[in-house]
C-alpha cells in the first residue's frame, strides 16, 4: 500500500511541476532520466531476476520508436496509440528473442541480442518510408492541453511509464514468478527439475521486458521531432540499462531506480558541463568499478552497511 | 541489381581476400573465447586500439606491418594484465561470474572506444604505404595490393598459430587447459599461468590484426561495434577452439559479405555477419568444427 | 502382477557419434527399492537424465504410471511425480535453505506460502537441517548440501525419487544418515532408484539391482547375485 501512495504522490508531483513555471530545460533532462529509469527497470526483469544478460535494449527501444513513427505517418495516430503499438512490437520482438534462450545462454545469448540490434538498424537504414539512413523529420500535432509544450507533456508521460514499469517489476519480484525466475537464474537445470516451467518464465520475462522498453521508445520521435537509425539503435542505451541496474543493484526493483536516477543525473550534468563522450566514458568506468568491487550495487553496499552498523 | 558472372567472379575474389582478413582478425578471439571461455566482447575494441597504436607508430615513418609486429609484445603484456585482472575479479569466484564478466568486458569495450574518441576524435584515420592505393591487374580484375598484403599476413598468422598450438609444448598445454583443466592441474601444471600466456598471445595477435585493419581501410573508434559481429560470427561458425575452422568460416563470411556488397549495396553489408551469426546460433551453435 | 510405476523400453541416446545408451529396458514396481550401478561413464546419469527429462531419449519409450512421458519437458515430469537429486548439488544459491524447498512447494504442490513453510520445516526436521533453515544455501557443507538436494526432491512430493550418488564422498556415519532417510521415504510408499558407487549401501538398500556398462544393461537381479556376476566384476575391474 505504501508503494501505491508513494507512486500516486510522485505522479501528482510530476503533474504539478509540469504545469508550473519551472525552466523548460528541466523537462528535457527529466524526460531522458525517467526514460532511463524505465529502461533499466525493464532490463532488470530479464537481466537481474532471470540472469540473462541482454545487450539489445536499443533494438527494443528502437522498434518502439519506429513503430510510433510508422503509426504516426500512416494513420496520424495519437501518442497513446503509438505507445501501445510500441509496447506490442517490443513484446513481439521479446518473444522472438525469448525463443533464442531455448538454445543459448550467457555470452551466446548476449551476442545474439547484439546481432538483433544491428539487423534492426540495417533494416531501418534500408527502409525509405521511415527515412532510411538520413532519417525523417516529423511535424508534431499541437500539444495536448493543459500542457504548454511537448517537453512538459512527455515528461509526465515518461513519469507515468516509469511508475508503471516499476510497479510491474515489483509485482514480478514478489510473486511466484519472481521466485521461479530466481531459481532459474541460480540453476536452470535444478529449477526445471523442481517443477519450474523455465521456458515459459523466460518468455514471460523477455516479453515483459521487451514491451516496456518498446513503450519507452515510442515517445522518442515526438520528443525529438526527428528519427534516424544510428542514434536510435545506439549501443549506449545498453550501457545505460545495464549500468543502471548493476550500479543500483540487480536483485530488487529499487536498484534500477537508484542506478538510473544517479547515472542519468550524472550524465545530464556532465554532458552539459564537459561533453557527451566523457559522460559515456564515466558510465563505462562506473560500470566496470561496480562490477568488480561492488557487484551487488548500491543496494548491496547499503545492506552491508546496515548489517555492519547493527553489530 | 545487375547480375553478371563477371561481377560474381570479382565478388568472389574480393570475398576470398576479405575472408582471410576476417579470419586473421578473429583468430585472437578464437583463442581467448574459443579456447579459454573468456567472454571477451572487448576483443574488437582492443584490435581497434591496435589500429590506432599502429597509426601512431607508423607516424614515425615505420611501415604499418612492421609497426604491428613491434606492437605485439606490448599488447602481449596488456593481454596478460587484462586476463590476470579478469581472473582475480571473476573467474576465481565462480557463480555469478557470467553476468559480471560480460558486463565487465562490455564496459571495457566502451571505455576503449570513448578513450579513442577523446584522444583522436571521431574522424577516420589511415596510414600510408607503398602497397596502399594501388592494385594488381589480373586480366579483367583489379585486386588492391593492400588486400593481398592482408591476405598474406592472415595466412602466415593462422598457420603459425595453428602450428604453435599443436607442435609446441606451451601450445599443447593451452589446448589441454581448454579441454580438461582439472587433469592439467593434476599433472602439476598451473592452468592460470597457461591461460594468462594464451590470452597474452591472443592480445598480441590483435595488435597485428589492428595493423591489418588500418591498412585495409581507414579506421574510426566506433568500428569495434560492427566487428563484434564479424569476429564472433567467424569464431562461432568455426566452432569454439578450432583454428583451421577459423579460416574456413572467415572465407564463408567474406564471400557472403562481398556478394551482398556487390549486388545489394553497402547499406546491407554490415548486417551479413550479424545475420549469419544469428542463423548459426539458432541452428548449429557448436559451429562447423566445434569441440 | 501390479502395473509397473516406471517402464523403460528400448531407450537409446546418442551424443554426436557417441552412443551413451543402447536399448535399455527396465521395469520398476511401485514401492520398490531399485539400485543402478555401473562403472564411470556407463550411462547411469544419462539414463536418469532421460527419465527425469533433463535429456530427451533418441529412441524407445518411457512410461510413468502407465502414461508415455518421453515427450514431456522435465518440469512436467516432476509435476507428475518424478523427482531427482543431482550428483553435484545444485542449490538455489541466492536463497536460504528453507526458500530452496519453497520452490518445489510452489511449483509442484501449488501450496500457499504459510502451509508450504510448515511442511518444508517438517522435512528439514526429519532430514536434520532444521537449525540451518534460514542459512544461505551457499554456506552449507558438502553433506548438508547433499541433504538439501534430497530435501528439495522430497518437497516435490514424488511417487518416484531418483537419488543420484547422494552419498559420494561422505563419511561412514554420514552415509548411514542418508541411507536412513531413504529407507524412511520408501517406508512411506515412495519408489526409489538409487545410483551409488558405495557398494555396501546399494546392497543393503536395494531389492533389485541393474548394472550398466557402456550404455547397455549387462546384469539384473538380486543384490547378492549381482555382486557375484562375472560380467559385473569385469566391468568394474576391467578384464
Amino acid at each position: 500500500m505504501k508503494f501505491w501512495i508513494a507512486a500516486a504522490l510522485f505522479f501528482v508531483a510530476a503533474l504539478a511541476i509540469a504545469l508550473s513555471g519551472v525552466n523548460e530545460y528541466f523537462f528535457f533532462a527529466a524526460y531522458v532520466v525517467l526514460t532511463a529509469v524505465t529502461l533499466a527497470t525493464a532490463w532488470n526483469i530479464l537481466g537481474g531476476y532471470a540472469g540473462y544478460v541482454n545487450f539489445g535494449p536499443p533494438a527494443f527501444f528502437g522498434i518502439g520508436a519506429y513503430t510510433a513513427v510508422v503509426l504516426f505517418k500512416w494513420l496520424e495516430a495519437p501518442l497513446a496509440a503509438q505507445i501501445a503499438a510500441g509496447a506490442a512490437m517490443g513484446g513481439l520482438l521479446g518473444f522472438g528473442v525469448g525463443l533464442l534462450t531455448l538454445r543459448l545462454r550467457g555470452i551466446f545469448f548476449a551476442i545474439a541480442t547484439v546481432a538483433v540490434v544491428f539487423i534492426m538498424e540495417t533494416l531501418m537504414i534500408n527502409w525509405r518510408y521511415v527515412g532510411g539512413a538520413t532519417g525523417l523529420q516529423l511535424l508534431r500535432p499541437p500539444v495536448i492541453a493543459p500542457f504548454e509544450t511537448y517537453a512538459r507533456m512527455l515528461f509526465v508521460v515518461a513519469a507515468f511509464m516509469a511508475i508503471a514499469s516499476v510497479a510491474i517489476a515489483r509485482y514480478v519480484q514478489g510473486s511466484w514468478i519472481g521466485r521461479g525466475l530466481r531459481a532459474l537464474r541460480d540453476s536452470e537445470e535444478a529449477a526445471e527439475a523442481n517443477g519450474v516451467p523455465t521456458l515459459k518464465l523466460k518468455l514471460f520475462a523477455c516479453v515483459t521486458s521487451g514491451a516496456l522498453m518498446g513503450a519507452a521508445g515510442a515517445p522518442m520521435p515526438m520528443y525529438l521531432s526527428f528519427i534516424e537509425p544510428a542514434s536510435t539503435f545506439n549501443l549506449s542505451y545498453t550501457i545505460s540499462a545495464l549500468g543502471g541496474s548493476i550500479i543500483g543493484g540487480m536483485s530488487h526493483w529499487l536498484g534500477p531506480i537508484i542506478g538510473a536516477l544517479l547515472l542519468g543525473s550524472l550524465q545530464q550534468i556532465i554532458t552539459v558541463t564537459i561533453s557527451g563522450e566523457v559522460n559515456v566514458l564515466i558510465v563505462g568506468v562506473l560500470l566496470v568499478l561496480f562490477v568488480v568491487l561492488a557487484p551487488e550495487g548500491i543496494l548491496g553496499l547499503f545492506k552491508r552497511w546496515l548489517k555492519a552498523s547493527s553489530r | 541489381m545487375i547480375f553478371s558472372f563477371d561481377l560474381l567472379a570479382e565478388a568472389l575474389i574480393f570475398g576470398v581476400l576479405l575472408g582471410c582478413f576476417y579470419a586473421a582478425v578473429s583468430i585472437g578471439l578464437s583463442v581467448s573465447f574459443g579456447l579459454l571461455d573468456v567472454p571477451h566482447v572487448a576483443h574488437p575494441a582492443v584490435m581497434v586500439l591496435g589500429s590506432y597504436a599502429t597509426y601512431m607508430v607508423a607516424g614515425y615513418g615505420i611501415d604499418p606491418i612492421a609497426a604491428g609486429v613491434l606492437l605485439m609484445p606490448v599488447f602481449f603484456v596488456l593481454g596478460v594484465l587484462i586476463y590476470r585482472f579478469y581472473y582475480e575479479s571473476f573467474e576465481k569466484r565462480g557463480t555469478e561470474a557470467g553476468v559480471r564478466g560480460l558486463a565487465f568486458f562490455f564496459g571495457v569495450a566502451f571505455i576503449v572506444e570513448i578513450g579513442l574518441i577523446l584522444v583522436f576524435g571521431v574522424d577516420q584515420r589511415s596510414v600510408e604505404a607503398a602497397y596502399i592505393g594501388s592494385s594488381l591487374e589480373l586480366g579483367e580484375y583489379r585486386i588492391p595490393y593492400r588486400m593481398l598484403v592482408a591476405f598474406g599476413v592472415a595466412l602466415v598468422l593462422t598457420f603459425s598459430l595453428t602450428v604453435y598450438l599443436s607442435k609446441t609444448f606451451t601450445g599443447r598445454a593451452i589446448k589441454a587447459v581448454a579441454q580438461d583443466e582439472p587433469a592439467l592441474r593434476l599433472m602439476g601444471a598451473n592452468p592460470v599461468r597457461i591461460k594468462q600466456w594464451a590470452f597474452g598471445i591472443a592480445t598480441g595477435v590483435s595488435a597485428l590484426a589492428g595493423a591489418m585493419l588500418i591498412i585495409v581501410s581507414p579506421v574510426e573508434p566506433a568500428m569495434d561495434r560492427v566487428y563484434i559481429g564479424r569476429t564472433f560470427c567467424v569464431v562461432v561458425l568455426a566452432g569454439l577452439g578450432s583454428m583451421t575452422g577459423t579460416l574456413a568460416s572467415g572465407l564463408i563470411l567474406g564471400i557472403a559479405e562481398s556478394i551482398v556488397l556487390m549486388f545489394f549495396g553497402a547499406s546491407w553489408a554490415p548486417a551479413v555477419a550479424f545475420g549469419l551469426l544469428l542463423v548459426v546460433l539458432g541452428i548449429r551453435p557448436q559451429g562447423l568444427f566445434g569441440r | 502382477m501390479a502395473q509397473s510405476i516406471l517402464e523403460v523400453r528400448g531407450v537409446s541416446k546418442h551424443f554426436g557419434g557417441f552412443t551413451a545408451l543402447s536399448d535399455v529396458s527396465i521395469d520398476i514396481a511401485p514401492g520398490e527399492r531399485f539400485g543402478l550401478i555401473g562403472p564411470n561413464g556407463s550411462g547411469k546419469t544419462t539414463l536418469i537424465n532421460c527419465i527425469s527429462g533433463a535429456l530427451r531419449n533418441d529412441g524407445g519409450s518411457i512410461r510413468f504410471e502407465g502414461a508415455e512421458i518421453s515427450a514431456l519437458p522435465a518440469y512436467r515430469r516432476t509435476r507428475k511425480g518424478i523427482a531427482r537429486s543431482f550428483q553435484i548439488p545444485r542449490p538455489f544459491h541466492s536463497m536460504s535453505v528453507l526458500d530452496n524447498l519453497l520452490v518445489p512447494y510452489e511449483y509442484v504442490a501449488h501450496l500457499k506460502e504459510s502451509e508450504a513453510e510448515r511442511q518444508a520445516m517438517d522435512i528439514l526436521r526429519r532430514i536434520g537441517l532444521a537449525e540451518r533453515a534460514h542459512a544461505p544455501s551457499s554456506e552449507l557443507s558438502q553433506v548438508e548440501l547433499r541433504k538439501l538436494e534430497l530435501a528439495r526432491a522430497m518437497a516435490a512430493r514424488p511417487r518416484l525419487l531418483i537419488s543420484d550418488e547422494a552419498m559420494a564422498g561422505l563419511s561412514g556415519s554420514e552415509v548411514e544418515e542418508v541411507l536412513k532417510i531413504l529407507f524412511d521415504l520408501n517406508a512411506q510408499g515412495i519408489t526409489i532408484i538409487m545410483i551409488e558407487h558405495i557398494m555396501q549401501a546399494v546392497m543393503r538398500f536395494s531389492q533389485r539391482v541393474v548394472c550398466l556398462d557402456a550404455g547397455r544393461i549387462i546384469c539384473e537381479g538380486a543384490p547378492g547375485a549381482i555382486v557375484k556376476n562375472a560380467d559385473v566384476q569385469r566391468a568394474y575391474l576391467g578384464a
